[in-house]
C-alpha cells in the first residue's frame, strides 16, 4: 500500500510569539512537526505495520530549507521517503497556493491513502489538506478519530454534535487526523540513525510543473496582532458570608455569567 | 570549530526531551515522595535505544557516540536527576567496560541485556573505609581453582539492590593495593551468598536506589573475571573516566533546570509592582547561574568530543565534573533564594535540586580528587589518558 502523509512545520506550542514588522518573528523559535500531523504520521505507520512488506510511506511538505528538519524527524519515526516543495515564490503562500504546490508534487507519487493533520496549530485554517484532496479529485473526511481499511474502502469515525458518525469512503482518499486518533511514537535511536540515509527529494515549482504565477497568493494579510493580555483577577476581601453578595453581583452584572 | 548540532544530534535532543517529558516528568513528584525507583522507565529507555551509546550494533548499540549520549542524558537529567544514573549504570559502567576488557563470551552474554534495558546494571568499588583511596579496599576474592569465593562488603552502591548485572572490584592479592585488585562480573540473580541492603535514608537522589552489598562466601565462576587477574585498578580508572561523564552531564543539567525554573519564576513573581526579574540583584543571580551553567555545558561537550575522537580526556573529564558540580550546587542554592519562601516548600522543585546537587561533589571522585587530577596532569605528575 502506498501511503502519503502531508506535514507542516510549525512553532513549538510552548514558543513565545513575538511580532515584529507586522509578522510573527521566527528568530530563535524551536520548530516542530505540527502536533496534528504527528497523529497523521502515527496512523500511517500503524497502517504500514499492519500491511506488512511492500507498504511505503511518503511524507510531503512545502516550506523553506529548514522544513527538512521536520521531514527528517518523520523519516526517523519510520516514514520511508520524503518530498520538500521549496521555492522562493512560495514565501507568503496562502492555503490555496500551498495546496496547489503540494498537489502538483503528488502528481508523480502513487498513493492509496493520504493522511494529514486536521489543522496546523500556527494559523489553524484547516484548509490545505482538503484543498489538496479537491485538486487531486479524491474524497476527504476531516477530523477522524478512528480508522480501519480493507484496502479498498476506509471506515472512519468522526465526532459530531452529540455523538459519532461512521463514514465509509472509497480509496484513495484524504483523511485528516483529530487529537485522540492515536498516541504518536517518538523516533528511537535506530530510527534517527536510519533517517539520514532515507530519500529527501527537494523540488522547486518548476520541478512539480508549476510557475510562480500559478501559485500567487489569493489573499493578503493586513496585520497580525497578539491576543489581549489577560487582566488580573479581582480578589474580594473579607469573610465568605460577607463577600458572597458582592461576588454574585459581579458575576451577574459585570461578568454576566449568571 | 563548530558549536552547532548535527541533524542527528538535533533529533536526539528533541527525542530525549520528549521522552523525559512523556515518560519521566509525570512521575517525578510521586516517586520522590515515595523514594521509588520506577524500573519500567529503564526498560523504555532501552527500547528507545537510550542505553546503547558508543556500542557496536551487534550487541544492541545505537550506533551513536559521546556527543549524542551527553545530549540525551542532559535532557533526561534536567527533568529528574535520579535518572541520569541509568546511562552510567548500564552503558558507560558495565557494558562499555566489558566491551573493552571482556572475552567474546562475556560480551555476548552480558552486554545485550544491559543495552536493551532488560537488565539493570551497576558497579561497585566503595567500601565503608575505602572511598577516594580505591586501592585501600578490603573485600577479597579467593581463587578456588574452578571459581572464586568473594567475602566482604561494599557501600553506597548506586543501583546495588536493583541491579541484575554488576561489576565488583575486589582484592585478589593479600594486602590489595592498586596492583592487587581484580574486576568481576556479578550475575546477581544467580549468585548465592550476597545480601543486598537498601540505604533508604539519604539526603537526595530519592528515586535512584543506593545499597550496601554484603558478600558471604559468594561463589563466582572464573569466566566472570573481567580482564587479567590483579589488573582491576587500571580497569576501574578507565571505567571511571567514562562514568564520570554521567556526573558531569547530570550536574550541568541540574544547573540548567534550576536556571530555567528561576527565570520563569523571576518573570512571573511580582513584588513592588513589577516582576522580580526587573531588580538588579535578582538579575545578578540569574547572570551568575547562566554563566556557570553555560561554562559547565561547554566543558561537558568538550570532554565528550575528546572521547568521541578517542583522544586523551581524563583532565577535561575531571574539569567538566568538578566545574559542573560547583555550578549545580550554586545554581540550586541561588534558585532557593530567587524562589524565596516558595522555594523552601515542597510546592516547587528547589529542595530537590539542592538535595540532588550535593551528591555530585562526592560521587565518582570527590571534588578534591578531581582537583588533584586536574592539577596533577597540568603539573606533569601524571599523563592525560
Amino acid at each position: 500500500m502506498n501511503i502519503v502523509v502531508l506535514l507542516k512545520q510549525t512553532f513549538d506550542t510552548e514558543a513565545k510569539i513575538v511580532i515584529s514588522g507586522g509578522k510573527v518573528d521566527p528568530t530563535g523559535v524551536t520548530l516542530v512537526i505540527n502536533p496534528y500531523d504527528e497523529f497523521a504520521i502515527e496512523e500511517a505507520l500503524t497502517l504500514k505495520e499492519a500491511q506488512g512488506e511492500g507498504s511505503e510511506i511518503t511524507v510531503v511538505t512545502a516550506g523553506g530549507d529548514v522544513a527538512e528538519q521536520a521531514l527528517r524527524t518523520a523519516l526517523a519515526m519510520g516514514c520511508d521517503k520524503s518530498i520538500l516543495v521549496s521555492d522562493e515564490a512560495l514565501d507568503g503562500a496562502d492555503e490555496w497556493a500551498a495546496a496547489e504546490a503540494v498537489a502538483a508534487a503528488l502528481k508523480d507519487v502513487e498513493y492509496d491513502i493520504i493522511f494529514a493533520g486536521r489543522i496546523a496549530v500556527d494559523d489553524a485554517s484547516g484548509q490545505v489538506a482538503v484543498r489538496v484532496a479537491e485538486a487531486l479529485g479524491i474524497p476527504s473526511v476531516s477530523s477522524i478519530l478512528k480508522f480501519e481499511t480493507d484496502g479498498t474502502v476506509a471506515t472512519v469515525t468522526r465526532e459530531i454534535d452529540g455523538g459519532n458518525e461512521i463514514i465509509e469512503v472509497p480509496l484513495p482518499a484524504m483523511l485528516t487526523a483529530q487529537k485522540g486518533l492515536n498516541e504518536p511514537r517518538l523516533p528511537n535511536m535506530m530510527g534517527i540513525m536510519k533517517a539520514k540515509s532515507k530519500p529527501l527529494e527537494k523540488k522547486d515549482l518548476a520541478a512539480v510543473g508549476k510557475a510562480a504565477g500559478d501559485v500567487a497568493a489569493k489573499f493578503v494579510i493586513d496585520s497580525v496582532s497578539l491576543p489581549t493580555p489577560r487582566e488580573a483577577g479581582t480578589i474580594l476581601k473579607g469573610e465568605a458570608a460577607e463577600t458572597a453578595p458582592e461576588l454574585v453581583r459581579l458575576l451577574h452584572e459585570e461578568a454576566k455569567v449568571i | 570549530m563548530d558549536f552547532g548540532f548535527t541533524e542527528e544530534q538535533r533529533m536526539v535532543q528533541e527525542m530525549a526531551k520528549s521522552f523525559a517529558e512523556k515518560e519521566i516528568a509525570p512521575y517525578v513528584e510521586q516517586d520522590e515522595e515515595n523514594h521509588y525507583y520506577r524500573r519500567e522507565i529503564l526498560s523504555k529507555m532501552g527500547e528507545m535505544g537510550l542505553l546503547g551509546w558508543s556500542m557496536p550494533e551487534e550487541y544492541g548499540g545505537n550506533g551513536m557516540g559521546w556527543m549524542e549520549a551527553v545530549t540525551a542524558l542532559y535532557e533526561i537529567a534536567k527533568v529528574h536527576t535520579s535518572w541520569r544514573l541509568s546511562i552510567s549504570g548500564n552503558c558507560w559502567g558495565p557494558a562499555m567496560t566489558i566491551l573493552e576488557y571482556g572475552t567474546d563470551e562475556q560480551k555476548k552474554k552480558f552486554i545485550p541485556p544491559l543495552l536493551s534495558g532488560e537488565a539493570v546494571g551497576s558497579f561497585a568499588m566503595t567500601e565503608a573505609n575505602s572511598g577516594s583511596d580505591v586501592g585501600s579496599m578490603k573485600m577479597f576474592a579467593e581463587d578456588k581453582g574452578s571459581h572464586y569465593v568473594l567475602n566482604g562488603s561494599k557501600m553506597w552502591i548506586s543501583g546495588g539492590h536493583t541491579s541484575d548485572i554488576g561489576l565488583v572490584y575486589v582484592c585478589t592479592e593479600e594486602g590489595g593495593g592498586p596492583k592487587g585488585l581484580s574486576c568481576f562480573i556479578i550475575d546477581y540473580n544467580n549468585t548465592e551468598g550476597i545480601e543486598r541492603i537498601p540505604i533508604n535514608k539519604k539526603v537526595g537522589m530519592w528515586s535512584a536506589p543506593t545499597s550496601e552489598l554484603v558478600f558471604e562466601n559468594a561463589q563466582v565462576p572464573k569466566e566472570n573475571l573481567l580482564g587479567p587477574v590483579n589488573k582491576g585498578f587500571p580497569i576501574c580508572m578507565w571505567m571511571l573516566n567514562n562514568t564520570r561523564m554521567g556526573c558531569a552531564t547530570g550536574a550541568a543539567a541540574l544547573s540548567a533546570a534550576a536556571l530555567e525554573g528561576s527565570v520563569a519564576y523571576a518573570n512571573e513573581r511580582t513584588q513592588f509592582g513589577q516582576p522580580i526579574g526587573k531588580f538588579q540583584l535578582v538579575q545578578a543571580q540569574i547572570a551568575e547561574m547562566k554563566l556557570e551553567d553555560d561554562a559547565a555545558l561547554q566543558l561537558v561537550y568538550r570532554a565528550a568530543w575528546l572521547k568521541q575522537n578517542k583522544m586523551p580526556s581524563q583532565q577535561q573529564t575531571s574539569m567538566a565534573k568538578l566545574y559542573s558540580c560547583k555550578a549545580a550546587v550554586n545554581a540550586a542554592n541561588i534558585a532557593m533564594k530567587v524562589y524565596g519562601s516558595y522555594g523552601y516548600s515542597d510546592e516547587y522543585p528547589c529542595g530537590r535540586w539542592l538535595r540532588d546537587a550535593k551528591q555530585f561533589e562526592t560521587l565518582e571522585g570527590t571534588s578534591n580528587i578531581h582537583t588533584t587530577i586536574v592539577a596533577g596532569i597540568e603539573l606533569g605528575y601524571q599523563p592525560n589518558r
